[in-house]
């Protein structure tokens, strides 16, 4: 096509700070959304020391806390709000579309880069005014939004300054995800190498391009609640809030005749759609890795594809089973059960077809490949654990417990972060030419997996037991509790080994950019286009942009000498 | 893309679509002074705002020559579009309407 | 950033260049966030005890002279690129500046609505029906303003792109004009839906 190597030097902050890039803008969101989930999952640690040991000074940072150094409650709901939106929003959510998707799918499809560049780098920095707004609210009197991620009214509505700043820090993530989620279409739609038809795209790019649809068409509506609810927040308006409504004993003064219930419409007609674009992408790197790993082509490739259309539909037509609690009727009621039924089935073919993707392969089990095989089971548990909260009549029992807490962390936690770990170890040396350390990779794999099943565990025996999520004391004050109080401390115990095992982690992505062991362009033996051009790709990405001639998983085709089989390479003979 | 010589037929088409448009605000107004029963007015202002939009998008946003994939994509955002009008009626009603405290 | 492809050409298996795509998909995600406005209003009405009728409030006249500036506005904006089509740069500018004029008279028209409505101690926070009116006509406004800040630009500034690229410079008026066209299209909605029902 045309000379994509153009040698004028840029100047450093048109390289580094204001890229269009995509590769560079994918290595901003990457450092940016790494360091939210390190800040995000502290909060966390906080909170699990105050559950453990109630009303004890928190160490190290309890001077950041007050004199005696004890978290407060009103400090604990902060925390906990922001744990829940950093993790989301700002960690995972940007690691997974806006890392790894901005980075390696314009590789995957052979194109020079994402449809608008000058769109990419503002995208991503709506992203980063949006988490500057997050930090910001920490230090407003009252401290950050403490009303839960949810951000639940009336509570929401009547809460401190800091949730203000929570709706305007939304809107411009929301921003940023639209913005994003418009560039990744075009760019996959439009931009694709000549001979990459639809059913040859690695199963990756497919996960991309459905999780691009669900946020472009599931996030307005949320942006529309978060409007309302600033409206009435600074214009007194009632969109959410009900006549007479009675706030420490008093009647509040409002317009009235809104409500609560709206909201929550609302915000899980975006946040269902949003649990997916938190699972598919993850299922779209964990789908690379094992069929490079195992030298098999995909087990069912077709019906992952197929299954991952039909979930993106679904997805928009369950959210009201987050709110079976809400004095729903039985016909809605029944609706939404039986939609929420259906969904798990493309879940489940595509779990299946990559378990059945292992059989009789002879499999590396290199750290990528460790991490994409323990994506599999725990991605399995968060998702079995969530048919009784599926279900009405289950949900009555479980709603708003620990239980809750359990389910959907085994699902983004050990499942989507760990696919995100394995998408790290299995990219790097694409990104920097370059091999990260394998003993200090299985260090942080084997840690890693003991201790959050030790956090997650427990949780399911807490909620089946009725503890709440949102207790202060962890349930110290309940009798009902007290027989699963010991789990508390067991969970925060292994929070901090957590923590601890994420320090070969660091060491290792630090210490290999400049001592990794060199590898060459392709260390992998992988099929797929990112491996055709150097490492770390020029500026343009690729000399001549190539063409395609096989499907994306070409591994130990009979009759070839070498087990894979590059997507590009011409037909030799055959 | 089309010629610039079928330019002043299209010219004519937009000020036909722009007189249509312009006749159906003021029948929609005048229909507001007459009092149908409730359920017929609603109906009525509706119907002709969809006619009155999918004229603007037929023509001024030439849908009429567009590609299968925009029509896609417009299909499905309004599918989507109808699931959560008719979900979110369903929710209002099968609660009984939202108890009010007075 | 020449070396990105269908920029302006259509590629062949989709018809399309990458703007159309681009802005129709931005315009399908509008109609989303219009949708989860228009599903509140509809929420919070069927949920209300009793609903004023919006002629009894607002002032039904204007809003119909509104109407009809928009739609005007329209058929300039849509006559600005055909003139351009016609290489007919005079007129080009001619209409989408009277595009933007409409606009701004438009908002004027808005502004003076508001400003009777405060003078009569009605605000968002009135009553829900106010709240609701405010905050539709307001995100409406927005994207007027949003649509005379592009238009001022491709009539101003933007406009030396016809001398260098001018099959590309169409395209983005024609990509303006959707955007435009779009924002019509919503107020046909919210005028029957506030005013008259």
């Amino acid at each position: 096509m045309t000379e994509s190597n153009n040698h004028h030097e840029l100047v450093f902050w048109r390289k580094y700070i204001f890229s269009q890039d995509h590769k560079m803008i994918g290595l901003q969101y990457g450092i940016t959304a790494l360091s939210f989930m390190l800040f995000g999952f502290s909060l966390m640690l906080v909170m699990r020391w105050q559950l453990a040991y109630p009303e004890t000074p928190v160490p190290l940072i309890g001077w950041l806390l007050g004199d005696d150094g004890i978290l407060l409650p009103e400090v604990y709901n902060s925390l906990g709000a922001m744990h829940g939106t950093i993790m989301v929003f700002l960690g995972i959510v940007p690691l997974a579309v806006g890392a790894a998707g901005n980075y390696i799918v314009p590789l995957q499809i052979g194109a020079p880069d994402m449809a608008f560049p000058k769109l990419n780098m503002a995208s991503y920095w709506a992203y980063f005014i949006g988490g500057v707004i997050m930090i910001v609210s920490f230090f407003v009197p009252g401290g950050a939004a403490n009303s839960g991620w949810t951000s639940y009214p009336p509570l929401s509505v009547i809460a401190t300054t800091g949730q203000t700043l929570w709706l305007f820090g939304m809107i411009a993530l929301i921003t940023s995800s639209l913005l994003g989620a418009i560039n990744f279409i075009v760019t996959i739609v439009q931009l694709r190498a000549p001979g990459l038809t639809w059913m040859r795209l690695p199963f990756f790019v497919w996960t991309q391009l459905i999780t691009a649809f669900l946020l472009l068409l599931a996030f307005p509506p949320l942006e529309a609640a978060g409007v309302l609810q600033l409206m009435d927040r600074l214009a007194a308006t009632s969109f959410f809030m009900p006549s007479g409504l009675v706030v420490s004993g008093q009647i509040l003064e409002a317009s009235g005749g809104g409500s609560p219930i709206l909201w929550q419409h609302l915000f899980w007609f975006l946040a269902h759609p949003e649990v997916y674009v938190l699972i598919l992408p993850a299922m779209g790197i964990v789908a690379e890795v094992i069929a490079n790993n195992t030298r098999k082509p995909l087990w069912g490739l077709k019906p992952m594809i197929y299954s991952t259309i039909f979930l993106g539909f679904m997805s928009f037509t369950v959210w009201a089973h987050h709110m079976y609690m809400t004095g729903m009727g039985t016909t809605i009621s029944a609706f939404f059960q039986t939609t929420t039924m259906i969904i798990s089935i493309p879940s489940v073919v595509i779990l299946s077809a990559l378990f059945i993707s292992l059989w009789g392969g002879s499999i590396r089990f290199n750290t990528p490949m460790l991490f994409a095989l323990g994506f599999l089971p725990m991605f399995g548990i968060g998702g079995l654990t969530g048919l009784p909260l599926g279900l009405a009549a289950a949900d009555i029992h479980l709603h708003d417990t620990y239980y809750v807490i359990g389910h959907f962390h085994y699902v983004v936690a050990p499942g989507t972060i760990f696919a995100l770990f394995a998408g790290i170890y299995y990219w790097f040396p694409k990104v920097t030419g370059r091999r990260m350390n394998e003993t200090l990779g299985k260090i942080h794999f084997w840690g890693s997996i003991i201790a959050i099943n030790g956090i997650f565990f427990p949780m399911f025996i807490q909620g089946l037991a009725g503890v709440s999520r949102r207790m202060w004391d962890g349930g110290a004050g309940y009798a009902h509790a007290q027989d699963v109080l010991w789990g508390n401390e067991v969970m925060s115990i292994a929070a901090g080994m957590l923590m601890l095992f994420q320090i070969p982690f660091v060491i290792n992505i630090i210490r290999s950019i400049k001592h990794g062991e060199k590898v060459d362009d392709n260390p992998w033996q992988a099929t797929t286009l990112e491996w055709t051009t150097p490492s770390p790709p020029p500026h343009g990405n690729f000399a001549a942009l190539p063409t395609v001639y096989r499907g994306p998983y070409e591994y130990s085709v009979p009759g070839r000498d070498k087990d894979f089989w590059p997507q590009s390479d011409p037909e030799e003979g055959a | 893309m089309n010629t610039a010589s079928g330019a002043s037929g299209h010219a004519r088409t937009y000020l036909l679509v722009f007189g249509t448009l312009a006749m159906l605000t003021i029948v929609t107004v005048a229909a507001g002074y007459v009092s149908f029963p409730a359920g017929l007015g609603i109906a009525i202002a509706l119907v002709i705002a969809t006619v009155k939009g999918s004229l603007v998008a037929a023509y001024f946003m030439h849908l009429l020559h567009e590609q299968k994939a925009i029509y896609w994509l417009l299909l499905f955002t309004l599918l989507l579009l109808l699931i959560m009008f008719g979900l979110f009626i369903g929710s209002a009603l099968d609660q009984g309407g939202i108890p009010s405290v007075s | 950033m020449e070396m990105i492809p269908y920029t302006v050409e259509a590629r062949e298996d989709t018809g399309m260049n990458n703007a159309k795509l681009g802005i129709w998909l931005f315009l399908a995600s509008e109609v989303m966030l219009f949708g989860g406005l228009f599903s509140a209003y509809v929420f919070l009405r069927l949920g209300a005890p009793a609903w004023p009728e919006g002629g009894s409030i607002l002032s039904v006249p204007i809003a119909t002279f509104n109407t009809l500036i928009l739609i005007g506005s329209s058929v300039t904006m849509v006559f600005s690129w055909t003139a351009l089509k016609e290489n007919d740069f005079g007129k080009y500018r001619l209409y989408l500046g009277v595009t933007i004029l409409l606009a701004l008279l438009f908002l004027a028209v808005k502004s003076f609505e508001y400003s009777e409505k405060f003078s009569h101690h009605l605000y968002p926070s009135s009553s829900t029906f106010m709240a609701i009116y405010f905050t539709l006509t307001g995100l409406h406004a927005l994207h007027i303003l949003g649509g005379i800040i592009v238009n001022g630009y491709f009539w101003g500034p933007g406009s030396k792109m016809w001398t260098s690229d001018p099959e590309r410079f169409t395209n983005r008026i024609e990509i303006a004009g959707l955007y435009w066209h779009f924002v019509d299209l919503v107020w046909i909605f919210l005028f029957p839906v506030l005013y008259l029902l």
